[in-house]
């Protein structure tokens, strides 16, 4: 009897556990993800308002939530909003929806969530993994995504690069330097896709803060309810 | 002070039956002294239901059941309601506990006989209950409209298409459209929020009181009321409900808050099974996701749903599909009847059962598992086999349960 108990204790512990297998085939870099670290995230933030935010919105979110991440709201107006918008907006996509389809073929998708449904290792190898391609329609082409909408809006930090095809080993070799080194650009997108998991949850620090607090009290709950317990079954048996 | 509150109860017993109803279900319901580890989850269901319907009211206080503000109207919850993420966490979460909890509540029944006579309506209105939060998720999962909430329901709509002749009428008369639209949203969210939880309710209160009708079943599977005190009526194993039970079930509650609270603040997507990575992308009617798969608790049906790949007997595969996935979960109501052993509890009961039930929990882990899968020729074949098994557990049972080696129950309850 005590087996069954342990054995499906085991089986319901593991079981959520054994993460969907990943769709593409390219294995993804690590993203490095810290949304405790305000100084990464207000350089993703400033980043995301000037290259993604053109043409991609990210309208669940309002400008002033920002606060959260060390921004004054004089700051927030400063750094941040550029359309004239108030400081208590959504951040919404300068391009609308129509012009989008017509000029990439889909409305480019909002980015509120996209950490969450895409994962942060993914957009961190996606963003680095465009490369030169004739055969498409914006010249650009991706070894995560192939044949994205997106062109590579960020070649000019990155530099061009260039697929090469050894067997089954596919790699890109950087073939024009951009403006910034490899290690640079690496951090830059880094704190880009930091930016977008904190935009994707914003209150994900005050939840794991209150956690802490709410087990220590269950925990201190269960040692008095325990104690309880034994003192009112101490007639029986 | 106890005199004004003795003349305050005698004030009410005179208007309302308090104390006498205090006493039959709680101070004087007498309840056996051995439940052990699968007796908390009755109460934690309770428990679940309750944070379901609180956290349920302030979320529709946000929500707007609109095809197009759904989604945006959850994720303004997430964001701009005053701790909305922690009402949002705590229900989505919830429904999930609430099928660990009602799935490990069922396999006590399973083990030590709960639903043998004089039971079986009991474990009817329990299967009731079971098929009423069935729907409360899947009306419920409906509601944030992203990807997986639209062709999940895609889905499962489609399959009151299979059914012949009425099918297709009965599916457009469902929809209140010709497809998956803002029709079915608000109707959906009418059933969610009112239809469903009312029925629920009483199907809650009917199982509680035909629990203390019978009384409770215990590990060993013997009833308590043969063996009374001949002076004061009282069952020689029972115990008063209250306060000792309610005092253990303290416990339980506390330890099941710790493992509850662990996953709201801390794992609240819980690596995709509770909350699915594609339901972060809003409901795109025109784009079929590659992979669509249900949330954990209804994949093994699902993959019984799938596993039928060819006609046979003059029956279509989807609609085999249909009767296999809906037969897979009405055939639990049988079990009073199927099992024909002369003890109840797994702990008399012989090797073939204890093998079946094995096999029976093997079958529904692998399903479930499969059902979160891609199809794949060897995933539905081995869909196709364990599909198999788990009808076998109950087709099988009054032939294993009758010919198995029982051992004798005992008398009185065992420690």
């Amino acid at each position: 009897m005590k087996k069954i108990t342990i054995v499906a204790i085991l089986i319901l512990c593991i079981a959520p556990f054994s993460v969907y297998a990943a769709e593409s085939g390219m294995p993804l870099e690590r993203a490095p993800v810290d949304i405790a670290d305000n100084a990464s995230l207000q350089r993703g933030a400033e980043s995301f308002v000037n290259f993604c935010l053109t043409c991609h919105g990210a309208s669940y979110m309002r400008y002033n939530r920002h606060r959260d991440i060390g921004y004054t709201n004089e700051e927030i107006l400063e750094k941040m909003v550029h359309t004239g918008q108030k400081v208590g907006d959504l951040m919404l996509s300068a391009m609308r929806k129509k012009e989008g389809e017509e000029w990439f073929g889909v409305a480019p998708p909002d980015l509120s969530v996209i950490a969450r449904s895409r994962g942060a290792d993914w957009l961190y190898t996606y963003l680095k993994a465009f490369y030169r391609d004739d055969a498409t329609g914006t010249g650009w082409n991706n070894l995560v995504f192939d044949r994205a909408a997106m062109p590579h809006v960020l070649y000019q930090l990155q530099g061009e690069q260039k697929l090469e095809v050894n067997g089954d080993q596919k790699s890109l070799i950087l073939e024009k330097p951009g403006k910034m080194t490899p290690a640079e650009f690496d951090k830059f997108v880094g704190d880009l896709v930091n930016y977008m998991v904190y935009l994707g949850e914003p209150h994900a620090n005050a939840r794991k803060e209150l956690g802490v607090k709410v087990i220590l009290f269950l925990l201190g709950m269960l040692a008095l309810s325990y104690f309880l317990k034994k003192e009112y079954w101490r007639d029986i048996h | 002070m106890s005199n004004i509150f003795n003349s305050m109860i005698e004030w009410i017993d005179k208007r309302f039956p308090l104390t006498s109803n205090w006493k039959a279900h709680l101070s004087e319901y007498y309840a056996p002294k051995n439940f052990n580890f699968w007796y908390f989850f009755g109460s934690l269901a309770l428990l679940v239901l309750v944070n379901q319907l609180i956290t349920g009211i302030f979320l529709t206080m946000n929500y707007k059941p609109d095809a197009s503000q759904a989604f945006a109207s959850v994720e303004y919850i997430m964001r701009d309601v005053d701790y909305g993420w922690l009402i949002r966490y705590m229900h989505s979460t919830g429904a999930s506990m609430f099928f660990v909890v009602v799935y490990l509540h069922m396999f006590r029944g399973m083990l030590y006989g709960s639903y043998r006579k004089p039971r079986e309506l009991l474990w009817l209105v329990g299967m009731c209950i079971f098929f009423v939060l069935m729907s409360l998720a899947f009306t419920g999962y409906i509601l944030p409209w992203g990807q997986m909430s639209y062709w999940g329901a895609q889905v499962i709509v489609s399959m009151f298409g299979a059914i012949p002749a009425i099918g297709e009428t009965l599916q457009q008369w469902l929809l209140g459209d010709f497809t998956l639209s803002d029709a079915a949203l608000n109707r959906f969210f009418a059933y969610h929020v009112v239809t469903l939880p009312l029925v629920l309710l009483v199907l809650v209160f009917v199982h509680i009181l035909a629990l203390h009708e019978t009384g409770s079943n215990n590990p060993d599977g013997i009833e308590i009321k043969e063996n009374k005190n001949p002076s004061t009526g009282i069952p020689v194993d029972g115990i008063p409900f209250h306060p000792y039970y309610t005092v253990k079930d303290i416990v339980g509650v506390v330890v099941f808050l710790i493992v509850f609270c662990g996953i709201i603040f801390f794992a609240p997507e819980m690596g995709g099974y509770f909350l699915e990575y594609n339901n972060f992308i809003p409901a795109n009617t025109l784009q079929t996701p590659d992979h669509i798969a249900p949330v954990w608790y209804f994949t093994p049906y699902y993959s019984m749903l799938r596993a039928v790949t060819v006609n046979f007997l003059g029956i279509d595969a989807k609609l085999w599909g249909v009767i296999l996935m809906a037969g897979s979960v009405v055939i639990f109501c049988f079990l009073p009847w199927l099992d024909r052993s002369p003890v109840k509890s797994v702990r008399y009961k012989g090797p073939y059962f204890k093998i079946a039930l094995t096999l029976f929990v093997i079958s529904f882990f692998v399903l479930g598992w499969l059902g979160t899968k891609s199809p794949t020729p060897l995933y539905t074949l081995l869909a196709q086999i364990f599909t198999v098994i788990y009808f076998a557990f109950f087709v099988l049972m009054p032939w294993y349960s009758k010919i198995d080696k029982t051992k004798p129950e005992p008398k009185r309850l065992q420690e």
